[in-house]
């Protein structure tokens, strides 16, 4: 579904990703940890286009996103994003944020957006906030509206970039709780995130970044119990006391 | 001092036509010139946020020229220099043929000076409230002209509505310029009714509580719309 091949990219003199490579299969949850600055940001975003690489190849189903022939925002229209900051058009009701795209992107009427979108925030448990604006939500729902807005769109892959990181800790569950019901339904979803909680409940693999390099690529299992580097176990003896 | 007070004259039929016919005249070019320097800001503003070089480029010229130049300088290029450097058929049109040519022309080189200070508010905008919120929209598939036309501009716009008062209030005080090229607005009034009674003080009184009404006026529209829209809101940096 999407495969990444020896990716490169640096912010002037400033190294980010050396040589990634991965790929993440139809259905499958791949979570992706380290520590901060190691460029799990920017490989994500590499992924839908919203950051430009130097050298190597990302394809999202047979599509590469660098090709200059792409039709890039059909692409993203297939990819779903969640940011840290939940980034909701503040101007607007939920209810708007969600039909948005649906109507400019996907040519819907209103009127089939707005039904669509309803069942989508009532399944992220917000039909009663249809209304609301983003300032009137707390940051969990704001984060489950912005994750229902991705959803609305039918993607075929959905990308996470550290989802709960601006939460407050009682809010972390509520969006935790979603994104499980995505993969459990076979979301194709790859996530980077601090929960390792979740990455041992739901994740199949777990890519572990540091300094620009995947350094483990490893089923989710083996990578808390065993991980091969001496790096990832000091990650995990870290984040796992507590 | 040896003043005499006489606030009849400002009730006194022809004094008490020049001064609301002034009045009249400064609400007319107020928001005609207000008019100009909106529109031609948000389409500057615009350009200079454009991914093209020249278009940014371009827009920059003209801010820096019309928001460098003297208003009161700008005014007297417009109203006579520009006639005798057009064409002569096109500058005899400016002189004799344009209607209302001391109010066109005021309007005009207000709402330009005016229109070049709202761009860099439309571009401070967008820049701070609207273009942070360009990758989640490119993200959802939207194509960069609509992700910039239904999030970035509206947003920045939304935005700018405080800080616009001021603009606003600044056009509204340049309007009292175009005495200079012959507008009876409610200053050159005061002045030509001054020149009749000698009565000053009450004169000025008048166009005092005059601009004050209007700008009050202005405020209080200003505000009205920024709280419509929750302005204030966006302009707080997120928490």
């Amino acid at each position: 579904m999407i495969v990444i091949e020896d990716l490169h990219k640096s912010y002037g003199n400033q190294q980010i990703l050396c040589g990634c490579s991965a790929t993440v299969n139809l259905g499958e949850v791949v979570v992706v940890c380290g520590p901060s600055g190691s460029g799990k940001s920017t490989l994500i975003k590499c992924i839908n286009g919203l950051v430009p690489f130097e050298r190597g190849a990302i394809t999202v189903d047979g599509v590469s996103v660098s090709s200059p022939k792409t039709d890039l925002p059909a692409l993203r229209s297939r990819i779903g994003m969640v940011f840290q900051s939940f980034e909701l058009y503040p101007h607007m009701t939920a209810l708007q944020n969600v039909s948005l795209a649906q109507i400019h992107v996907l040519k819907r009427s209103r009127a089939e957006a707005d039904a669509r979108s309803e069942k989508i925030l009532a399944r992220v448990g917000l039909g009663d906030k249809r209304d609301s604006r983003p300032s009137q939500l707390s940051g969990g729902q704001q984060q489950r509206v912005s994750i229902a807005r991705a959803l609305a769109m039918d993607p075929q892959a959905m990308l996470f970039d550290e989802p709960t990181s601006a939460l407050d800790p009682e809010m972390i569950n509520e969006v935790l709780e979603v994104m499980q019901e995505l993969a459990l339904e076979g979301m194709t979803m790859m996530v980077v995130t601090h929960e390792m909680g979740f990455a041992q409940r739901v994740a199949d693999r777990v890519l572990f970044m540091d300094r620009g390099q995947i350094v483990e690529d490893t089923p989710t299992a083996q990578f808390f119990t065993a991980p091969a580097s001496e790096r990832a176990k000091q990650f995990l003896t870290k984040v796992l006391t507590h | 001092m040896n003043y005499r007070w006489d606030w009849s004259v400002l009730f006194k039929d022809t004094y008490m036509g020049w001064l609301w016919n002034g009045l009249l005249w400064t609400v007319i070019i107020s928001l005609a010139s207000w008019a100009v320097a909106l529109t031609v800001g948000v389409l500057i503003g615009i350009a200079r946020s454009a991914p093209s070089r020249s278009a940014r480029l371009l827009a920059g010229l003209y801010i820096d020229v019309f928001r460098n130049i003297p208003p009161l300088v700008q005014l007297f290029l417009w109203y006579f220099v520009l006639p005798e450097v057009v064409p002569d058929a096109f500058g005899l049109w400016l002189k004799r043929d344009l209607p209302y040519p001391e109010a066109v022309t005021a309007v005009v080189a207000i709402g330009l000076f005016a229109g070049a200070r709202v761009a860099e508010q439309v571009r401070a905008g967008i820049e701070a409230v609207g273009a942070p919120l360009m990758p989640a929209a490119l993200a959802t598939g939207l194509r960069p002209v609509q992700a910039f036309r239904l999030i970035a501009l509206p947003l920045g716009l939304r935005a700018i509505v405080g800080p616009l008062t001021s603009e606003f209030l600044i056009t509204v005080k340049l309007s009292s310029l175009s005495l200079t090229i012959g507008v009876l607005e409610l200053t050159a009034q005061s002045r030509h009714v001054e020149n009749y009674t000698f009565q000053g003080f009450e004169v000025f009184t008048f166009a005092t509580i005059g601009y004050l009404v209007i700008g009050l006026c202005v405020t209080g529209l200003m505000r009205f719309i920024d709280l419509k829209i929750g302005g204030a809101a966006l302009r707080k940096a997120p928490a």
